[in-house]
């Protein structure tokens, strides 16, 4: 086998453009005047270095021409999310940016409703901008399972051959579509947080944070359809509610073999503690090491309560079993991106940024000037945080009446 | 009881920088380790083992150095690993190194629990897992952080939704993503130590997999990354100096708006 990836050698000019563009460190240049070398140990075809070279000197293997009719997928999809018939946001959310991205290709937006007694909820979707509604109501589907809500999209995918496929970014959604992506060998991005048409091809341009959101990507499924995506919660914004629209509601049929599942729930418990949970939350107050016990969590709990917020956690604090782990933020907990995120006694630790630093305001409290935290806080106070905190739940509670 | 775990190779992240020049991740001498997730995966394999009897496979797709991550792995206590290691399976996305992990595990046929993270610390995808299941036609629970029970052909575990604890049962065999809360990874022991330095890793190349060469590496995967950035910087922060009694006024009146239109 060639290489899938090489440097033309009469073409380069040993500008070294390449070796900085690369994110994995695969290319090298020992002087100036050499050739760079690429590491195919560690390169991974991601293309960084062709984009970056300004004299076309980077060859590198191109995919094959679709095999498919590209034409025969039409429409724009969006998953709907409910919990016991209760349409999640982020559903609204993804019928706000999937109308967008309708509109541009010239589509119409469908709605694929799964559950069980939903049928009064599928005019709801139609106010929201839904051209069509793709209903399946069936008592089997009555709470989330992997393998038969995964068994009904694929044989809906197969039946309407969409163009666009868009799933919220949740532990449910992706645990769902990576399984139809695989079975209709669809090219499926992670947890976007930008999404827009490529004009010149239809291609969807899909972007998203990779390293704990030190690097972004954007990746497009050039030859094949339907393109699926997950998209991150609180970032695109929800639809409005408009009660003239029209759309159809079409009950789809359903093979009872595919409504199985080997997998099945034996009970659902609520989370204990009655706190929001947190990826919903649009005002986060959060806390770390800096408040010493887990009582002084109830300081923080007073602030939420003020604001209407949830609240979070760092990892030393989940660690030190000062509040379960539901409540953590960051990369090995959840990733949010809440309108306010108010970080309390917490540094910074990269593994934290990366699960909040998308929030759109943030507010830094901490003793330590040089903490990391402060670099992303559009606010930050450097003090004593059991001086500072209560005084802030206060103004607050003066401020909007409470 | 055959568990096989699949690990991924990452750069420890808590040391990736950003050059401030060029803007590119800087990876030189950066540690690769086991996905932090992966970790947990291992644990909970060596504890099941431990309750029913069996032996722990590890396998990882990657570059020939991905062989220090399994050795690490049977440094733990897993019994041998396997690399899946070949110029083909080069430019894999989720789709192909779903395929490929597949189409090893079902080369061993005897596989009754498959682990993995619930997703690795660098693409942070968590499509995997449920890709492999997939693959194989398996039933899987993911982000799993306790295993209630396993017996010889079915196996009872919690599973974290963001609005509470699903309790799903399974028939074997059936995929498994676990989160951080599942257990604490041990350490190795000095005699597993000396077990991973004498190990001998299997290496299997796409021609040992009887794998559709259209399904692997830059030809399997659908997906193409056309541009690689760094996000813009976060600008405009503002360290408010002076008392809290001055300063917490203030910010308060600039948040009060932001706060009012978040409760809607």
């Amino acid at each position: 086998m060639s290489e899938p990836i090489k440097i033309i050698v009469e073409k380069c000019v040993r500008c070294g453009l390449c070796v900085k563009a690369c994110p994995f460190g695969a290319i090298e240049q020992k002087e100036r005047k050499e050739l760079p070398v690429i590491d195919l140990q560690k390169c991974t075809l991601c293309g960084a270095c062709k984009e970056a070279c300004k004299f076309d000197a980077v060859w590198m293997q191109e995919k094959a021409a679709p095999t498919q009719d590209l034409s025969a997928f039409r429409d724009v999809w969006v998953f709907i999310e409910q919990h016991d018939g209760v349409i999640q946001s982020i559903a609204y959310e993804l019928l706000g940016e999937g109308r967008k991205l309708a509109d541009s290709m010239k589509m119409q937006l469908c709605a694929v409703f799964l559950g069980s007694q939903i049928t009064g909820k599928a005019q709801e979707l139609i106010a929201r901008g839904a051209d069509k509604v793709y209903l399946v109501d069936r008592a089997e589907l009555a709470h989330y399972q992997d393998e038969s809500y995964a068994a009904v999209l694929i044989e809906l995918v197969n039946r309407h051959k969409p163009n666009i496929f868009l799933c919220g970014a949740s532990t449910i959604g992706r645990s769902l579509v990576s399984r139809v992506a695989v079975k209709v060998k669809a090219g499926l991005t992670a947890d976007c947080t930008g999404l827009a048409i490529d004009p010149a091809n239809g291609n969807l341009l899909q972007t998203r944070p990779a390293f704990g959101g030190n690097i972004m990507a954007t990746i497009v499924t050039p030859n094949s359809r339907p393109q699926m995506a997950t998209v991150r919660h609180k970032v695109m914004k929800e639809a409005e509610i408009d009660p003239t629209r029209n759309g159809k509601v079409i009950e789809e049929a359903i093979a009872e073999t595919l409504l199985q599942s080997r997998a099945r729930r034996i009970r659902f418990e609520v989370e204990r503690e009655a706190t929001m949970n947190i990826a919903e939350a649009n005002i986060i107050v959060s806390g770390g090491r800096g408040l010493q016990t887990p009582e002084n969590f109830a300081m923080l709990r007073e602030l939420a309560e003020v604001l209407g917020a949830g609240v979070g956690a760092s990892r030393a604090a989940v660690d030190s079993n000062w509040i379960p782990y539901s409540h953590q933020v960051g990369q090995t907990g959840k990733t949010v991106c809440p309108k306010i995120y108010i970080a309390v006694g917490i540094s910074g630790q990269i593994q934290h940024l990366a699960g909040m630093q998308s929030s759109d305001i943030i507010i830094a409290i901490n003793k330590d000037p040089d903490a990391p935290i402060f670099k992303v806080a559009t606010y930050g106070i450097v003090g004593d945080l059991f001086a500072i905190v209560p005084k802030l739940t206060s103004e607050f509670r003066k401020v909007l009446g409470k | 009881m055959r568990y096989v775990v699949c690990v991924k190779q990452v750069p420890e992240t808590t040391d990736v920088k950003i050059n401030p020049e060029t803007h590119t991740l800087m990876r030189e001498g950066v540690a690769a380790i086991i996905n932090p997730f992966d970790m947990y995966a291992i644990e909970e394999a060596l504890r099941l083992k431990a309750r029913t009897g069996g032996t722990v496979t590890v396998i990882s797709m990657g570059p020939p150095q991905a062989d220090s991550a399994l050795r690490e792995a049977i440094a733990m206590g897993a019994d041998e690993g396997i690399l899946l290691s070949d110029r083909a399976f080069a430019g894999s996305d989720t789709w192909a190194t779903s395929y490929t992990l597949a189409m090893a595990i079902r080369k061993m046929g005897d596989a009754k629990v498959i682990l993995c993270g619930k997703q690795a610390s660098d693409g942070d995808t968590a499509q995997v897992g449920p890709g492999i299941a997939a693959h194989l036609d398996l039933p899987q629970i993911t982000y799993v952080r306790k295993v209630e029970d396993i017996k010889e052909n079915s196996i009872v575990a919690e599973r974290m939704l963001e609005d509470g604890t699903e309790v799903i049962e399974s028939p074997l065999p059936c995929l498994l993503t676990v989160v951080k809360e599942i257990n604490e990874p041990r350490l190795p022991s000095l005699k597993g130590k000396m077990a991973s330095k004498k190990a001998v890793i299997a290496t299997w190349k796409a021609s040992d997999l009887n794998c559709d060469p259209k399904c692997i590496g830059l030809e399997g995967s659908p997906t193409k990354v056309v541009k690689v950035f760094t996000p813009p910087p976060r600008s405009g922060g503002e360290i408010l100096k002076g008392e809290p009694e001055e300063i917490i006024p203030s910010l308060v009146a600039k948040l009060k708006d932001a706060v009012l239109s978040a409760a809607n």
